[in-house]
């Protein structure tokens, strides 16, 4: 399956990827339209950033393994046959056991609170591939095939 | 070969999946006292909340059973094991032979002795989804509740009942509430949010006798109610594993491809014992990820397969309206704490490593804590200071980065 991978060294830490990921998300016709909404919706996708000049994006691995499908008590997250983790919405509480057993980071509340959120490789949107990685302008999000 | 599975929760739907990994034909039957599809036992008090539709609570999707051609006997009770014959006999009066069995029985409440409690006409425990629906025909707004256990169930329900409900008053031994979850500090924090509710607590006290619609206290305190929730404790349900000769400790003794000590025989789940990284000892560990762990690990086993159960580590992840609260590990050692307000923060370091942490309020990335304290990372390959402020990936080397982000996980 194709994962996001990304290059840290190419990475500036411009969080481009983040207005992507919300805007793909956002069901809006421009992203400058996302002004405002900050808190009403929110990034699927994080950069870190440390006093080195270090900043890199994390969004879910889809791990092989998956602890968050393993630990969610509502059977809401799953993994497809392909190996993507998807989170379905209906059947989501908001217990965030995911956020607690996640190692990325890779899994938070959404913004109502009431259910967690999570990147499903904009296969849940319109855009059809990962809108973080189709704009980021210095290649440091990239989606390839996994098992690298 | 004829899989038998008595229970159906997590454990055994996990199990259910680990068999198939391995054994595509295997015939399997599932024993269920409920007489509904697997769901998550913690989602009673979220089914109550309204915050998700009944319909949407199974742990697997409907074509779930047919998919992996199980068995499912709904409202089936099981009564008794016998090994010899390595049958299951049901309450029905009828047999059900097995090749391999799991024992996913969970846990049933426990109530210790109080006088007059036969006579208290409106009583629930809150552990199934039946105890759930019971209890929510009940509840109206001219009603007193009275729980009876500020633990992790009793507290559930109150968040499931408070906006339903006249008043609820909570009473617990304990001198605080969450007492085997949280610390004090923690604990006041989230008793006050609470109180801020509308809900009361009695707190170092139980309930000696009921008479009438009141409950009589130790400490000679007398309160009025109309519904009584008990919630005192749970402890794991074995009686058939003991019956059949199985060694039981405080649960089902099971080795770490969650054998039992008899043969064919395995339990998974709040029923079973299992390791406990942070205790470092072999206790039972209830919480849900642990079961489906465990579950998936007996079911590669039965057919045939080799998986180790390595052990579990404590965690809890727990909502009340709208504060968080994440627990992990154990709490000792030396202790960082940030708090501030309704935010709480303590991270427990021993002997160089992450051993626990309770954060309430900020959630964030907390579960790059709990990697820290399930894998046992040395502190000294991290940088802990920028770790210690914020859980980040930044913290680890270069190296380790680049093992996160840029291979396959």
């Amino acid at each position: 399956m194709k994962r996001i991978y990304v290059k840290e060294n190419r990475c500036l830490g411009c969080r481009l990827c983040e207005w992507e990921c919300m805007y793909a998300n956002s069901g809006l016709d421009a992203m400058f339209k996302l002004k405002g909404k900050q808190g009403e919706i929110l990034p699927r996708i994080r950069v870190e950033d440390n006093p080195e000049d270090i900043h890199f994006a994390v969004n879910c691995r889809h791990c092989k393994q998956a602890i968050c499908v393993k630990s969610c008590i509502a059977g809401a997250l799953s993994k497809t046959d392909e190996g993507m983790v998807v989170i379905d919405k209906n059947k989501c509480v908001g217990c965030f056991t995911c956020v607690l057993v996640c190692p990325y980071g890779a899994i938070m509340p959404a913004a109502d609170g009431k259910a967690a959120q999570k990147c499903m490789l904009c296969t849940d949107n319109d855009r059809g591939e990962p809108n973080c990685v189709k704009y980021c302008p210095n290649g440091a999000i990239v989606f390839e095939e996994g098992d690298l | 070969m004829k899989y038998v599975i008595i229970g159906n929760s997590v454990a055994a739907t996990a199990c259910i999946e680990g068999i198939r990994s391995v054994d595509k034909e295997g015939e399997i039957t599932v024993v269920s006292a409920e007489n509904r599809p697997a769901y998550g036992r913690p989602l009673i008090s979220y089914i109550m909340l309204g915050r998700i539709a009944e319909q949407n609570a199974d742990y697997r999707p409907k074509e779930f059973y047919e998919k992996n051609k199980v068995n499912v006997m709904l409202g089936q009770r099981a009564v008794k094991i016998d090994a010899g014959k390595k049958a299951v006999l049901l309450e029905s009066g009828s047999e059900v032979f097995y090749d391999k069995l799991l024992i996913s029985t969970g846990s049933r409440p426990f109530v210790p002795p109080m006088e007059g409690l036969d006579k208290v006409k409106d009583k629930f425990s809150f552990m199934t989804f039946d105890d759930m629906k019971s209890l929510s025909l009940a509840l109206s707004e001219e009603k007193r509740v009275l729980v009876l256990g500020a633990g992790l169930i009793g507290l559930k329900c109150v968040e499931g009942i408070a906006d339903k409900v006249k008043s609820v008053t909570v009473v617990d031994l304990a001198p605080r509430i969450l007492s085997s979850v949280l610390d004090e500090g923690s604990s006041s924090i989230v008793q006050k949010f609470l109180e801020e509710k509308g809900v009361n607590f009695v707190l170092g006290d139980s309930v000696l006798s009921f008479y009438g619609a009141n409950a009589r206290l130790k400490s000679g305190k007398e309160l009025p109610f109309d519904i009584l929730v008990l919630a005192v404790g749970v402890r794991p349900e074995v009686s058939l594993l003991k019956e059949a000769g199985g060694e039981i400790n405080r649960g089902a003794v099971v080795n770490e491809r969650m054998c039992t000590s008899l043969p064919d025989i395995y339990a998974a789940g709040d029923c079973a014992e299992g390791y406990d990284k942070s205790a470092h000892a072999n206790r039972v560990l209830a919480i849900l990820p642990n079961a489906a762990f465990q579950g998936r690990c007996a079911g590669i086993n039965m057919a045939g397969g080799d998986d180790v159960f390595d052990g579990g580590t404590p965690l809890n992840s727990l909502g009340f309206f709208e504060l968080h609260i994440m627990t992990a590990g154990v709490y000792e050692g030396e202790c960082s704490e940030d708090i501030s307000g309704r935010n709480y923060k303590k991270l427990f370091v021993k002997e160089g490593k992450l051993v626990g942490f309770i954060i309430i309020g900020d959630i964030r990335n907390v579960g790059i804590y709990t990697a820290l304290v399930r894998e046992g990372t040395p502190l000294s390959q991290i940088d802990w200071r920028i770790m210690s402020k914020c859980p980040l990936l930044s913290a680890y080397s270069a190296k380790e980065r680049d093992e996160k982000l840029n291979k396959g996980v």
